[in-house]
């Protein structure tokens, strides 16, 4: 079998993931439509229990589905999964329901997220105009992944579209609010980033202590609001729960 | 309750089970041991459940002074050992008395040595399961002084061995086609085949680096592919051309290609290949890999079966009483079950 020859030309393409799964990918580039095709797709399946999935997930584009194909033929799965294609455009299909909304305190700039200043230059904006665009987008987590609960968010206006630094940022500390390339992630732990570091919060994607340690799915959304290095110093001081003093509300 | 206390430990020991699955959509990977294959072996010599957690050891083991009488084995790396001085058999089950030492050192051959105890460690549980994920946050290494709690052994059969799979030197790894290989030409991918790497020192539990004479391994269009799911095994290609095996502790999702996947039968292989050993890797139909994977995934349910008593000559032991006391399970009357 050629397993990775799709069978139509152009997109949806489904292909094998070495023996570890089926993934159906949406567009070759990343879009607002294929991200939302990917949530929504997997949702749909998710939603049938095939006895064959063991877990899914979707990613920017595409929505993954592990199979241990050592035991089960791809084939028939492809064909199940062609046959849900074709039942409606999913470039068109709604997000699935029972999305979040988090409104998430945030302090821009500062020491406490020193590249905002740079950031703004390189989008040609002010510093307080870059804080309008940063807390009034709403942004959705276009997939969780790369780290544990991490979200990568979208998507900030074009002028956002800021390339990665050359030189890694060795360290920025759990719940930096970074950006690059119109999206923002949002670190569950200190980790290294290529991205520049522009608001603080107290918001930890994964908190492996509670007991609900992943707070974020794929399709929800973000505002992040801004508030006063003090009123960021009195959140820490005060909420120890690892959500940074963020709101939630159920998106109808 | 029974249990290992730390004496003196490794860089790198950590409690290591199957993993824990079911978390791809929160951005968290399986996890899990390096040699997932030691697992089964040491369950099969102490005749309980390979989910049973094990100690992982890499390079170096440590010390441990049993608490109270525990069954043991020793399997994965050929590590130097001993219990109270004298060495143990590697891939066999042992009585560990109480207050007996067990002292395990540097890795012969391969890389990560498992230390198992009967009815496995009872450590605690992050999300479900004892297996360290240290690039996520759950759990820890081992320290110095750290007492090992055993769940209760239901088991007292010792003295029992196995002849592993060999994967501790290296060699050919065979390899799935996945997402991004036809993205490879097909002279880059020739080329893939006919390199020999070399393990490098840079690896660890999230990736093994590849390290080659010659030039790099490119896609076409390399810098543009979006980010896309991250499976265990996948071959990455970096900016410069460098592969890297992604391991257990591997991120959900990536933006360099992979060229491949590695079969998952032959993933143990890399993790215990010495550093400095050559690999080279073959690719596989996607049938090929299927059916030679399915026949891995009924050897591992099998592994009880190849379990055999140890066969002991009695000129070469240098304490015939003791290790008849210690291991009552060897008998002339004992049925092979294989």
């Amino acid at each position: 079998m050629t397993a990775n020859t799709p069978s139509h030309d152009g997109w949806p393409q489904i292909k094998t993931v070495g023996l570890a799964g089926i993934l159906v990918t949406f567009s070759p580039v990343l879009s607002e439509s294929a991200n939302r095709a990917a949530i929504a797709f997997r949702a749909a399946v998710k939603d049938q229990d095939w006895t064959e999935i063991e877990e899914s997930n979707s990613t920017l584009v595409s929505a993954f589905f592990r199979i241990d194909l050592a035991t089960h033929r791809p084939e028939p799965l492809v064909e199940r999964l062609r046959d849900m294609l074709g039942t409606q455009n999913w470039l068109d299909a709604p997000l699935p329901d029972g999305r979040t909304l988090w409104r998430v305190p945030t302090l821009f700039g500062t020491d406490r997220a020193p590249q905002l200043q740079e950031a703004a230059d390189m989008a040609g904006r002010s510093v307080n105009e870059a804080i309008t665009d940063l807390s009034t987008t709403t942004m959705r987590a276009l997939t969780i992944g790369f780290a544990p609960g991490q979200p990568y968010l979208g998507t900030l206006p074009d002028h956002w579209e800021i390339p990665r630094l050359s030189q890694i940022t060795p360290r920025v500390p759990a719940g930096a609010l970074v950006t690059a390339v119109r999206q923002f992630c949002l670190f569950p732990y200190d980790t290294p980033t290529g991205w520049r570091h522009v608001g603080q919060t107290g918001f930890l994607s994964f908190r492996p202590w509670a007991d609900e340690p992943f707070v974020l799915r794929a399709g929800d959304e973000m505002i992040f609001d801004p508030v006063s290095e003090t009123e960021l110093a009195k959140i820490e001081a005060s909420v120890k729960d690892g959500l940074g003093g963020a709101q939630r509300e159920a998106i109808p | 309750m029974s249990a290992l206390i730390v004496r003196s430990i490794g860089p790198a020991c950590a409690i290591q089970d199957l993993g824990r699955p079911g978390f791809l959509a929160n951005g968290l990977t399986r996890g899990g041991a390096s040699d997932p294959t030691a697992l089964y072996e040491g369950a099969a010599l102490l005749r309980h459940a390979p989910e049973m957690a094990a100690l992982e050891m890499a390079g170096m083991g440590g010390t441990f002074e049993a608490t109270a009488d525990m069954r043991i084995a020793l399997t994965g790396a050929e590590m130097t050992a001993t219990i109270d001085g004298d060495p143990p058999h590697s891939n066999a089950s042992h009585l560990l008395p109480k207050g007996a030492i067990l002292a395990i050192g540097a890795a012969r051959r391969g890389t990560f040595g498992y230390l198992h105890v009967g009815g496995g460690f009872d450590t605690p549980r992050y999300l479900g399961t004892r297996g360290s994920h240290l690039s996520a946050g759950l759990g820890q290494l081992i320290a110095v002084g750290d007492t090992l709690n055993a769940l209760p052994d239901s088991g007292t059969e010792t003295g029992l061995h196995l002849i592993p799979e060999p994967r501790l030197d290296g060699g050919t790894i065979r390899v799935v086609p996945s997402v991004q290989t036809d993205k490879f030409s097909d002279e880059t991918r020739a080329r893939f085949e006919a390199t020999k790497f070399r393990r490098d020192p840079r690896g660890n539990r999230q990736g093994m680096r590849m390290d080659f004479d010659g030039d790099g391994f490119h896609a076409s269009g390399q810098l543009n592919i979006v980010s896309e799911i991250v499976v265990l095994g996948d071959i990455q290609i970096t900016g410069d051309g460098t592969p890297f095996v992604l391991m257990h502790e591997c991120q959900t999702t990536g933006g360099y290609p992979r060229i491949g996947t590695v079969l998952p039968a032959d993933l143990s292989k890399v993790s215990q290949a010495p550093i400095g050993g050559t690999l080279q890797f073959e690719f596989l139909t996607f049938d090929q890999a299927a059916a030679i994977q399915a026949r891995a995934n009924t050897s591992l349910a099998n592994m009880r079966r190849v379990v055999k008593p140890l066969v002991r000559d009695p000129a070469t032991m240098q304490d015939l009483l003791s290790y008849q006391l210690i291991s009552g399970a060897i008998s002339a009357t004992t049925k092979d079950e294989g």
